[in-house]
């Protein structure tokens, strides 16, 4: 029995199949996180769309475990952050170990100030459960779709038009854009006949979920482990995670050439499990096997068809890029697809999105690679030198930055990219503070902002105008009770920042009126003449 | 120079990353010889013979 009880999700009649339509501009593919994330930020946008699904439950497994501080600050702009932060298991520590002996420790996040911390787990079934709760609050934006399989798709003169088979019959469903959230397998991608080949890794890994009531670690503060070469799986390497409702995610490292169907069962997976976790009593929740990949697609966006998440780039998961690359994926796409419907941009904005994500998923793809590749030495030499460094990185912390159990997800810089105007800060994903009685985030996102620190005054360009830390002005100012803002940020700057939160433009000393609104229609994708202030 | 700096600043994956490339492809003697390549070319770089005893020392005692 699964700890988690899932729900199935009804299948409802849709109109087109009375010889109705539904006449929602976007049609995703794919309910899973990405998929549900994307039909939630559409909705805050205002914009309609009908989410299909072959299946009816939410994720079979636990999955994506790891959620960035990051992809919580985007959830909490969806609405589901709160709940995941409640749920989740928080953990900050990390431990190396190498054959019986502890190598080092690091904190994630020693810095206060931050609504969010810099991870938690929490299974991908919750974060799919919520997001779907959250869909519903939108009955007439999101329309869901399960048990209806995209068959087939084609471009029209209006957009794109796709094949769904229901257990009540088929019909076609006609939309302006088609967002294929459809996963690492994507059949919009192959029946697109799109090359998706990469560096596919030999070693298999083997994932365990297990219910355990007794903490492994001192006084149940939850971290995670990481082991090279452990007494209980010699010459391989182990994780050791944990997630809510006591179930704990262990990753062993099998040999190259293992069979998955002989090491996925119980009677190989139970003798490492106890090795690991000793006498404690824990029930088997789920297994898994899997190879390492990592692929990205050359171009994000053909035509009316955007590729979103795993259906446009998989990693390797150690780092926790797949689930939380996917989700800034939406993050980036979502307020500019939005803009283009409205008519508030033109086609090219989405085309912005290939050209920012496909420079996020090859970082990830970059960090995961050299995880990987530490993790799975593939020559003697190789191994003789992963070995020599972890043993210098006993007495020597130098060593210990050349450890790489997986570099955990960051926001990738926008900088150098078309939409951002050059200059200090451009680029970075805004930092959290607490300001006024809440925090800062909130108050930048989901829309474009000029956000001002200290004393500098911000020019009406039509967006949002926010003052912290400085005096009172003709639109909302915040003060900055603990003096992180303006100590993250400085004093006399201002920035114009994108609804999904990264720095378009910084402005020091004042803000010029004619080149705020310069860089917004730049940030817009617009190459409009420089307006008299 | 000494064996407890942080020498690598934000780009220890990417030296490591370069060193494998290097060896790739080499057997094990091939190997030897450019680590001990190396070693010369890093000796003669650092130049400091009191400080390059101290990291030999370092690199026994491990």
């Amino acid at each position: 029995m699964p700890a988690y009880s899932y729900d199935p999700q009804p299948f409802v009649r849709p109109p087109e199949l009375d010889g109705g339509s539904t006449g929602a501009p976007v049609a995703i593919v794919g309910a899973g996180p990405i998929g549900l994330a994307m039909a939630v930020d559409l909705a805050l946008h205002g914009v309609r769309c009908v989410v299909l699904d072959d299946n009816n439950v939410v994720s079979v497994g636990s999955r994506a475990i790891c959620w960035a501080k990051r992809t919580l600050e985007i959830f909490d702009r969806l609405g589901v952050a709160d709940r995941m932060l409640a749920k989740g298991v928080t953990w900050k520590v990390g431990r190396l170990f190498h054959g019986a002996d502890e190598v080092y420790s690091f904190d994630l996040l020693p810095e206060d100030g931050h609504k969010f911390p810099a991870f938690i787990n929490l299974q991908q079934y919750y974060v799919e459960q919520y997001l779907l709760e959250r869909a519903r609050d939108f009955p007439d934006l999101i329309d869901l779709r399960f048990v209806s399989q995209v068959t087939g798709h084609r471009a029209t003169d209006a957009g794109v038009a796709l094949d769904v088979v229901t257990p009540e019959g088929a019909y076609t469903l006609h939309a302006d854009w088609l967002l294929a959230c459809d996963g690492a397998g994507s059949d919009t991608r192959a029946r697109m006949g799109l090359d998706f080949t990469g560096q596919t890794f030999e070693e298999q890994f083997l994932i365990a979920d297990i219910e355990m009531d007794q903490s492994p670690f001192d006084q149940g503060t939850p971290e995670r482990w990481f082991w090279f070469d452990p007494d209980f799986h010699p010459g391989k390497s182990a994780l050791l995670h944990m997630q809510p409702d006591n179930l704990y995610r262990i990753d062993l490292q099998l040999d190259p050439g293992a069979g998955a169907k002989v090491e996925a069962t119980e009677e190989r997976v139970i003798p490492r499990i106890k090795a690991i976790v000793g006498d404690r009593p824990f029930r088997l929740d789920w297994l898994s096997v899997y190879k390492f990949r990592c692929i990205k697609l050359d171009r994000f966006v053909h035509g009316r068809v955007v590729f979103v998440g795993d259906s446009a780039h998989v990693v390797s998961p150690f780092g926790a890029r797949g689930g939380n690359g996917g989700i800034q994926d939406v993050d980036n796409l979502g307020w500019k697809l939005a803009a283009v419907i409205r008519g508030d941009a033109d086609a090219a904005l989405v085309e912005t999105y290939h050209e920012e994500r496909s420079h996020g998923s090859a970082e990830n793809i970059l960090n995961s690679t050299r995880a990987t590749n530490f993790m799975t030495p593939k020559t003697p030499i190789e191994a003789l030198f992963r070995h020599e460094t972890l043993r210098l990185a006993h007495g020597h912390p130098f060593a210990r930055q050349l450890i790489n159990s997986g570099r955990l997800s960051v926001p990738c810089s926008l900088a150098g990219l078309s939409l951002q105007t050059p200059g200090p800060a451009v680029g970075r994903a805004m930092t959290d503070a607490p300001v006024g009685n809440g925090w800062l985030l909130p108050l930048v996102q989901g829309r474009f902002t000029l956000v001002g620190f200290g004393d500098i005054a911000l020019p009406d360009i039509g967006v949002a105008r926010i003052g912290i830390g400085g005096p009172a002005q003709g639109y909302a100012t915040h003060d900055d009770p603990q003096g992180y803002a303006l100590q993250r940020y400085g004093t006399g700057v201002a920035h114009l920042v994108r609804p999904d939160g990264h720095i378009a433009a910084t402005f020091h000393g004042t803000v010029d009126r004619g080149a705020a609104q310069t860089a917004l229609a730049r940030a817009m994708g617009k190459r409009c003449e420089r307006v008299p202030a | 120079m000494n064996a407890q700096q942080m020498g690598f600043g934000t780009r220890g994956d990417e030296f490591y990353e370069a060193l494998m490339a290097a060896h790739d492809g080499l057997d094990e003697a091939q190997s030897h010889a450019l680590n001990a390549r190396l070693v010369l070319l890093l000796a003669n770089w650092i130049g400091d013979v009191d400080a390059l005893k101290r990291l030999l020392k370092a690199a026994t005692d491990a």
